[in-house]
């Protein structure tokens, strides 16, 4: 008894100086001023929240849940036909590390990767002219379609495990007594087999949107000004332009946003 | 008899090169109870998935209402499977998973409604409607999983051990009822089974199954009182097995020898003198006397009671004869003889009337 209070003190401790103190610190931030040599100062100001409301600002925010949005869409797309064959395989446990093998390397080497792999002299436009698909290179880096192609590439396990961990689960059982009930293959699926695996997509809709809003390396490195994300416009406020109250407000909203999604998607499915 | 609702004519499955079932030929007639009774593993369930088409044979046909099935996928035949682990629809309610059958018929709401609470009241479930499967207890389970595979009127019932997850009262009760289900529904149920007192107080008349082939078929009584070969009579019951030689017979008589004892038995013409067989007798035709009590001994085997079991109904003796060999007797209590009064070691005799034995071909 004793011990797990003492663990559980030690826990609330961490959460306290490493998540709850941080957080208040944002908050306070968010309201201060903008001080050159400081960093901050008074007086307090609400200022650094309308400028949220600003065209600008609004626009980057829609673009970063679009790009999320589909982000998240692909990755639930390939991922659960990937999810099933794995299931269906017989060496599902050494496909599985396939894929959990390459997210062991640095996912910022791994993004370079795919630069090399995107540019106009890259691979895939050479190997796209030398069978004659294409005759100039396409210009694909520097897109959306890059930035989206690089936040699915890395996050594409976040939604695959989820997924596979809950279809692991399924009794297939289920499935033949729907098929001895008179269920067509498309009852099958829609009646049987996802309500029973909605529970893994909804956590891998979450692994998945929330770092592919946050994640600002990757659009860094292959999306050009057009892709410019939340992620970004927060390190750029802090790193660039040196205005942490307007990036701590930044981050308040992004949070609020992520937030939001997640009660919809957790707490409004569940009740269903 | 009218013409069989399902015909199994010389089917085959093998698994992996591993033979499951070898040339097996049936007919299940319409309205019947039918049981197919073997050991685990003797390709009961692998018949039942035939039957259900989730399999299909490598050789030979299943005709249904004479009509072949190979090309019929499961969602087009007309009959549904309780399966062994229920497989009930953990994500919809008890109502939900009853109403499955008619929602993947696009049936009418209304008429599904009315439906299932008929159903649902059949089932004695009314109360559970709007329960999740998880918040049932295994018999409730169970209860769904029958409600829910005959809401659509099947012509035959598929049970694939049904009964085997539930512990011994409810199993009992549940049986009562699913026999009085197949009356009030007039349903044809193909029920799986490796229990023998399942198999005998449920069914009309019994598959009885041994390494993928049909050992014997027929109604209980036949199955119990005049089994076929040694399997069946020691899977079906207890027995008490004594090999025995044919030393002459008569107009009525066969005479045997067990033990250098010689035995009367009611005649056969399956066997002549000198034969080797095996002579059969159940427990509760045994008759266990005390030597006092006897004084005419011909055609009774001496032992001594070794072990006196009370049952209640019955007092079940083991007796080892002189010859060393053990065997089960059932003492029935009745009015006429209050002397059921045995003590261990007590010096018996023991025999059963002429023509309670079943004579069955020596094998090995």
């Amino acid at each position: 008894m004793k011990n797990k209070s003492l663990s559980i003190k030690l826990l609330y401790t961490w959460f306290l100086c490493f998540a709850f103190i941080p957080l208040l610190l944002i908050v306070v931030t968010s309201f201060l001023s903008k001080d050159a040599v400081h960093l901050v100062k008074l007086p307090f100001t609400l200022n650094n929240y309308a400028v949220l409301f600003t065209p600008l600002f609004m626009k980057i925010f829609i673009r970063s849940l679009l790009i999320s949005t589909i982000t998240t869409l692909v990755c639930l797309l390939l991922a659960y036909p990937f999810s099933y064959i794995l299931i269906k395989s017989k060496i599902k446990t050494h496909l599985l590390l396939m894929i959990m093998i390459p997210f062991w390397t640095s996912s910022l080497v791994r993004t370079y990767a795919l630069l090399s792999l995107l540019k106009g002299n890259g691979i895939l436009n050479t190997l796209l002219i030398k069978i004659h698909f294409i005759t100039n290179p396409l210009n694909l880096l520097y897109t959306n379609f890059a930035v989206i192609s690089g936040l699915v590439y890395s996050l594409f396990p976040f939604m695959v495990l989820p997924i596979f961990n809950n279809m692991e689960r399924f009794d297939f059982k289920i499935m033949e007594a729907a098929r001895d009930l008179g269920a067509g293959p498309l009852d099958i699926f829609f009646r049987v087999f996802l309500p029973n695996t909605k529970k893994g997509i909804i956590s891998g809709c979450i692994l998945v949107f929330l770092p592919a809003m946050t994640l600002f390396y990757i659009p860094n490195i292959l999306g050009g000004a057009r892709s410019f994300m939340i992620g970004n416009l927060i390190q750029s406020e802090f790193l660039e332009m040196s205005d942490w109250p307007q990036g701590s407000a930044t981050s308040i909203g992004l949070i609020l946003i992520v937030l939001i999604f997640v009660y919809f998607v957790r707490f409004r499915g569940k009740k269903q | 008899m009218h013409n069989p609702l399902i015909e199994i004519k010389n089917v085959s499955k093998a698994f992996d090169g591993f033979s499951i079932l070898k040339n097996v030929c049936f007919s299940v007639y319409s309205g019947e109870f039918l049981t197919l009774l073997g050991p685990s593993g003797c390709g009961k369930t692998t018949l039942l998935r035939l039957i259900s088409g989730f399999e299909t044979p490598d050789s030979g046909d299943i005709l249904i209402e004479g009509k072949p099935t190979a090309h019929v996928p499961p969602q087009n035949r007309n009959l549904h499977t309780v399966f062994q682990s229920y497989a009930l629809f953990p994500h919809l309610s008890v109502f939900e998973n009853v109403a499955f059958a008619l929602v993947c018929k696009k049936t009418p709401p209304t008429e599904i409604n009315t439906r299932v609470h008929e159903v649902l009241a059949l089932m004695r479930l009314e109360p559970y409607a709007e329960r999740n499967i998880k918040q049932l207890s295994g018999g409730q389970q169970q209860r769904v999983a029958i409600a829910r595979a005959i809401i659509n009127r099947p012509q035959i019932l598929l049970l694939d051990e049904p009964l085997s997850s539930l512990d011994y009262r409810l199993r009992q009760s549940m049986q009562y009822e699913l026999k009085q289900l197949q009356k009030k529904l007039n349903i044809t149920f193909i029920f799986v089974t490796h229990d023998q007192d399942e198999a005998l107080s449920l069914s009309d008349r019994i598959v009885v199954f041994n390494q993928g082939e049909i050992e014997q078929i027929g109604t209980p009584r036949e199955i119990y009182e005049t089994p076929n070969n040694l399997h069946v009579a020691t899977f079906i019951g207890e027995t008490n097995i004594f090999d025995a030689t044919v030393s002459h017979c008569d107009e009525e008589n066969l005479y045997t020898v067990i033990d250098g004892i010689d035995i009367q038995c009611k005649r056969c013409n399956d066997f002549k003198t000198d034969d080797k067989l095996h002579l059969i007798v159940r427990p509760e035709d045994i008759r266990v006397q005390n030597v006092s009590e006897v004084s005419d001994t011909r055609g009774k085997l001496p032992g001594k009671i070794i072990d006196i079991v009370y049952k209640g109904t019955t007092v079940d003796l083991k007796v080892e004869l002189s010859s060393g060999t053990i065997i089960n007797a059932s003492e029935f209590f009745n009015e006429d003889d209050d002397e059921l009064e045995f003590s261990l070691n007590e010096p018996v005799w023991a025999h059963w009337l002429k023509g309670w034995e079943v004579l069955l071909p020596y094998e090995k």
